[in-house]
This record gives structure tokens, sequence and C-alpha cells, in this order.
């Protein structure tokens, strides 16, 4: 060390210059409840079963996302759509049961990329807290879109994922 | 008259214990206000209006955690240790003038408790003890890194103590006198210390820094290597109180920093202004107290911009540049004086 290194004073003094110089300067805290973030358009949260235009599911239970998710948080349990039931149901099968579970889930959007009837997307909405474990995984009532609120995912669908959807083998999805 | 004095005694300790305690509690708010601005964030501010309240939510914070006292430590001297500790921070400000002489109903009171004749030894006395509650709690815990604390407080205060000792008997050589308002009143008569002690100054801060265990000499609570030291096993208000002396000896050394090297409770020019005694009195203890606040600044400043010192550092500081550099002070002014 120089003379000037090994008595510290210099240093300590740009430091300190330093330090006062950020303190008049403009802080980049965000006062969260009241001021938010504004959220990319392609966030990935809270994910949504989509409905068709005539309020049918569209989801068939397949099963690809519960295989392509790497923590494994989807679990679901398929059914046959009884007659009568074509108003409910896009497809002669169903998912009875189509539980996440929020705490696994990691929302790398694995399953959305998966699904082969556009029936699952993860939207810019975040999953609240809870008391319980319990009440994190979310079954239908939660997770599927209602008719008279339902969620825009056309951000979602970008130019190149429309383009790779009008393969022919994804034709009998329109 | 002697039942008056008495009186006006009294008044004035509650007074400085009062102040001295608000201005500590206030310090843990801005000690976390600074910090934040420093790091570009704004701290506290949802209790009470710009966080006010915040010391507040604190104490009440430290008052409902439970107590627990390990079994394996020495509980007598467990408890003595926050107590020591407290005690010594509090007493510490009972020498320091705080103002002039205020003039009531035609007598004169002076605005320091006790003129001791030795003022600064008692200061260094009660700061000396004041490391005793530390090494107390440190070893009465029963605990390896509290103990290790203890150690570390130990040598750190003899190798600061004599540094500090050592700059202050220049500035003894050169008022003449170990009376803190003497001292005072010879600034007020010529130069401020700071002028004509300036290594001096250097000198009895850094070790200030070390004395009252602030960054970059916070070597005893070490949160990184030592878990936090001597109050790892203190809880509640035990561990507040710790916490809370290490305010109070921040303020209390900022008021002897600003009572031996910047004038105390001169102003420069207050003088010419042509105002009556009492307002000149009460003006000047104004003024002392924003050099204490400044130097309250200071040492939060200074705990934000540096890191902590390695030990081998620390006491190479200490005992290879500091005492050297005090005795060259000392020769120095020593000749001064012979010649001048």
């Amino acid at each position: 060390m120089t003379f000037l290194e090994s008595i510290y004073l210099p240093a300590v003094l740009k430091g300190m210059s330093i330090t006062l110089k950020h303190f008049f300067m403009k802080k980049t805290s965000i006062q969260y409840p009241e001021q938010q973030r504004e959220m990319s358009p392609v966030a990935r949260g809270l994910h949504v079963l989509k409905l068709d235009d005539e309020g049918r599911e569209r989801c068939t239970a397949c099963g690809l996302c519960a295989l392509s998710c790497p923590p494994e948080a989807i679990t679901m349990v398929a059914a046959e759509r009884k007659p009568g039931e074509e108003g409910l149901y896009r497809e002669e099968k169903y998912a009875a049961k189509f539980e996440i579970n929020m705490l696994r889930c990691i929302f790398c959007g694995d399953c959305e990329e998966a699904c082969p009837k556009e029936a699952i997307f993860l939207t810019d909405r975040l999953v609240p807290t809870e008391y319980e474990r319990d009440s994190f995984i979310y079954g239908k009532d939660k997770l599927v879109e209602k008719m008279d609120n339902r969620i825009d995912v056309t951000k979602r669908q970008t130019e190149k994922v429309l383009e790779f959807k009008k393969n022919k083998k994804y034709q009998h999805n329109r | 008259m002697v039942m008056n004095e008495f009186i006006f005694k009294a008044v004035l300790l509650i007074v400085i214990f009062t102040i001295s305690l608000v201005v500590a509690m206030y310090s843990t708010y801005g000690e976390r206000k600074i910090a934040a601005f420093m790091q570009d964030r704004l701290g506290p501010n949802r209790a009470g209006i710009f966080g006010l309240l915040q010391p507040v939510a604190d104490g009440v914070k430290m008052f409902m955690k439970e107590e627990i006292i390990p079994l394996a430590s020495n509980k007598a001297i467990f408890i003595l240790g926050p107590s020591i500790a407290m005690l010594t921070a509090c007493m510490t400000s009972a020498v320091i003038p705080w103002g002039g002489n205020l003039v009531i109903a035609g007598k004169s009171y002076s605005l320091q408790v006790a003129d001791l004749n030795i003022g600064i030894l008692y200061v260094f006395a009660m700061i000396s003890v004041g490391v005793y509650g530390i090494m107390l709690g440190g070893w009465a815990s029963n605990n390896k890194y509290s103990l290790l604390s203890a150690i570390r407080a130990a040598s750190q205060m003899i190798s600061y103590e004599l540094a500090m000792g050592l700059a202050i008997i220049a500035l003894i050589m050169a008022n003449g006198s170990l009376s803190l308002s003497d001292i005072v009143n010879h600034q007020k008569a010529g130069l401020w210390n700071v002028l004509v002690q300036p290594l001096g100054f250097l000198i009895f801060l850094i070790t200030a820094f070390a004395e009252t265990n602030r960054a970059p000499f916070d070597l005893p609570e070490c949160e990184t290597e030592l878990i936090g030291g001597y109050h790892t096993e203190y809880s509640s208000m035990k561990l507040g109180f710790y916490l809370f002396a290490e305010y109070i000896n921040m303020f209390v050394s900022s008021a002897v920093i600003s009572t031996l090297y910047f004038g105390g409770y001169h102003m420069p020019f207050i003088g010419s202004l042509g105002l009556s005694p009492n307002v000149v009195t009460l003006l000047g203890t104004a003024f002392l107290f924003i050099k204490i606040l400044f130097f309250i600044f200071v040492f939060m400043w200074v705990r934000w911009t540096l890191p902590r010192f390695r030990y081998d550092q620390l006491m190479n500081l200490g005992w290879k540049m500091l005492v050297p550099l005090a005795i060259l002070n000392i020769i120095i002014t020593g000749a001064a004086i012979l010649l001048f």
C-alpha cells in the first residue's frame, strides 16, 4: 500500500462523499399497497381455464399439462361427457377435477405451452396470500373463467405463438 | 438561596436526563432513516407521520418480548451487564456544560449539573466502566460468541482509550485545565480547539467511534462473525438496554466532541449582536445541540459508509498508528507552548 492508502483517510472521505450523494438522490422504493408497479404484459401469474365463445370448457383432460409440469403441481381426473352436457363441455371428454397446487407451481408456463386445446393460460393476476396450506390448492371453482367475467389472454398470444398455432396439426382446434 | 440552587439543579438534571433519552430514542429512528436514504430507500414511514412513532413501536415491541435468562448463565451478573451499560451511559452527561449562565430573579445559575475540576477524567472513568457492562454481559451469558465479543471489547477498549487519553493530554496542555467549563471558556476567548489541535481532533474522533462500538469498529457486536456478540443471549428489554445505551453513548460522545473541540455552547460573533444574557445562553444551548446532532449524523454517516475492520487491522491501527501519532501531537503541542 502507498502512504495515502495506508492512512485510510482519502478513501474514507471518498466513500463518505458517495454515501452523501446517495443521501440526496431519488429513492427507488415503491410504496406497495398504494403504489403498484406496472406488470409486464406477458407476466406469468395465476392460471385461468378458458371457455370457448359459447361458454363450453375447452379442457379435454388430456393430461399434457400435468405431464409437462416440472414441479408436478397439476392433478386432474377425466370424465366422459353425458348426453345433454354438450353446452358445458366442448368435446366428449372433460376434466371432472382439475387442481393446481399454487405452492408447488413455479409459474414457468410449460402447461400453457403444452396445451393443445388453448385451454390453460397464465395471466398477470397474482396468487393471493392465504392462512392455510390447503387453501392454495385451486380447484375448478377458482380456475375456470366465468362467462360474465372473461379473462383477456390476447396479450399472451403473441404473433410468434399465433404463427405456431397455424400449423395444420392444430387446425382441429379452431 | 441554597434551596433555590438545589431545585434548579434537580430540574436541570431531569431535563438533561429526559433530553438524552429522547435524543437516543430518535437516534434509532434517525439511524434507520439515514441508513435507508444512503441506500436509496425510504426507511420507516408507516407508524405516524414520516414514521415518527417508530421508536415508540420499537419500544413496545421490546417490552412485549419474552424475557429469557439462559439456564447456564450467571444470573446476577447477567442482569448486572445491561444495567451497568445503561447506568454509565446516562451518568456521563452530568459534567457536560450545556450552556452558559441563566439569570433568574437576580441570581445566576450555571447550565451544568456538576462543574467538576476533573471533568474529562470523570467522562473517561464513566466510559471505561461502561465497557464493563459489555464484558460482564458477554461473560455471564456462558456462550462462546458472547465471550469472544467480551474479550474483543476489552482489548479494543484498552488500545483505543490509550490513544484517546494521549489526544486529550495535548488538548489539556493547550487549554490548561481538566474542567470542561474551563475548556469551553478558553475556546470562547480564543480559537476553537479543532483549529488548534486538528490532529488531536482526528485521533479523538476515530477513538470515539471505537469507544462507542460503532462501525467501522463494531467488532464486539459483529453480526456476521459473532451473531451479535455480547448480546446474543439477551432478549426483551435487557437487549433494549444494550442497544439504547449505545445510542446514549453516541449522544454523549457527540456532546463531548462538540464541547472539547468545537467550542461547546459558544457561538461565534454572538457577542456583537447585543442580545440579553439569557437569550445568548439559550441560543448557545441550541447551537450546542445543532453541533451534537451534526456529530450524531457523522457517526451514522460513517457507519453506513465503511465496512468493518478486521481484528488485526484494528489493533494495528490502534497501537501502531494512533498511539505514535498522539505522542507526536503531544510533542508538537509542547514545543509550540515552549516557543510561543
